[in-house]
């Protein structure tokens, strides 16, 4: 089996809910931006959070300049996320910098081990499924999704949280882990009401400042699973 | 509409460049310790803010408890009973769209 294969099998259940999670976007965005920007979107900027931080922004009134800055504040995460996973990366700058463009949640945190070491193979593999699931899932929901219904009574709007609630579930590793979770949640809440949208996620990163703090290699014991 | 293919346009070169700083600025040089340890601990500080923001925010800068948060509830059960993470989205939607529908 070629390396990368074992990549896209492993990506291939996160994928299938990806799926869902992108026809919620397709159904979600269309009545806001239009159908072809929809699609178009999802394909150049291939990052589901930002997307959905962009068009709540737009949805709530905000303006384009707002939108932006939401969503690349939401994926101000892939800079660090990107430092992590660069080690593991080949080639050349170019080469690397197209690597690098495989980070996404779902294949990012399939390929971390959660001691800050990440497998290349799983990285890009595991984009592949993700990448056709979110570009499919977005045009069927764009395209189809005036079939459905109110998105907003067929509980549309939980899947995006729901989803990411499944990746945060697989990072939860041990209890210092837990904890940044808990701290964070707490830091973007608190933040909501203050800072602009997409500010409070980011800013809930400083949890994650308790890791700098040296503790034994390997320690099994302190692991939940 | 002009400035929607704006704002997509901005958004896709923006995520590109930051998803290529880290791999084109640090190139193959491994991390200290102190840094991978920060950058381990991301992953669940970060999902867990989107979730936590992305479930309890009403209208921008408003924090509300409503339907979603039955669909959060659903999703974590699901995951409790380890089930496929496609049945977790669709506990989700379900708990959420049944909330919505008896209230």
């Amino acid at each position: 089996m070629h390396p990368v294969q074992r990549g896209i099998r492993a990506g291939i259940p996160a994928a299938v809910a990806t799926f869902a999670v992108a026809i919620s976007f397709g159904v979600l965005a269309r009545p806001v931006i239009g159908t072809v920007p929809t699609i178009v979107m999802s394909l150049v900027v291939y990052a589901g959070s930002a997307q959905f931080a962009a068009l709540s922004t737009i949805a709530t009134g905000g303006t384009a300049g707002a939108a932006i800055a939401a969503g690349l504040l939401i994926n101000a995460r892939f800079l660090p996320m990107g430092i992590a996973a660069a080690p593991a990366l080949r080639g050349g700058r170019l080469r690397r910098a197209v690597e690098g463009q495989a980070v996404v949640d779902a294949s990012w945190a399939i390929a971390s081990d959660g001691r800050g070491r990440f497998d290349r193979d799983l990285l890009l593999g595991s984009t592949i499924p993700q990448a056709l699931a979110w570009w499919s899932g977005t045009a069927i929901g764009a395209l189809g999704g005036s079939l459905l219904g109110d998105p907003q009574s067929l509980g549309l709007d939980a899947i995006f949280p729901a989803f990411f609630l499944a990746l945060l579930v697989g990072e939860l590793r041990d209890r210092r882990a837990l904890a940044t979770a808990l701290i964070a949640a707490g830091l973007a809440l608190a933040l909501v009401p203050r800072a602009p949208t997409g500010a409070p996620v980011v800013a809930a990163s400083v949890a994650a400042l308790g890791g700098v703090v040296r503790r034994p290699r390997d320690d099994p014991a302190g692991r939940l699973r | 509409m002009t400035s929607m293919w704006t704002t997509i346009g901005l958004l896709a070169a923006g995520t590109i460049a930051i998803k290529s700083a880290g791999p084109v600025i640090l190139g193959a040089r491994p991390l200290p310790a102190r840094l991978t340890g920060f950058i381990g601990l991301l992953a669940p500080a970060l999902l867990t803010a989107l979730v936590a923001v992305d479930t309890f925010t009403g209208a921008p800068h408003h924090l509300v408890i409503d339907a979603r948060a039955a669909g959060l509830v659903a999703a974590g059960t699901a995951l409790l009973l380890r089930l496929p993470i496609i049945l977790v989205v669709i506990a989700a939607a379900a708990a959420t769209a049944l909330v919505r529908a008896v209230s």
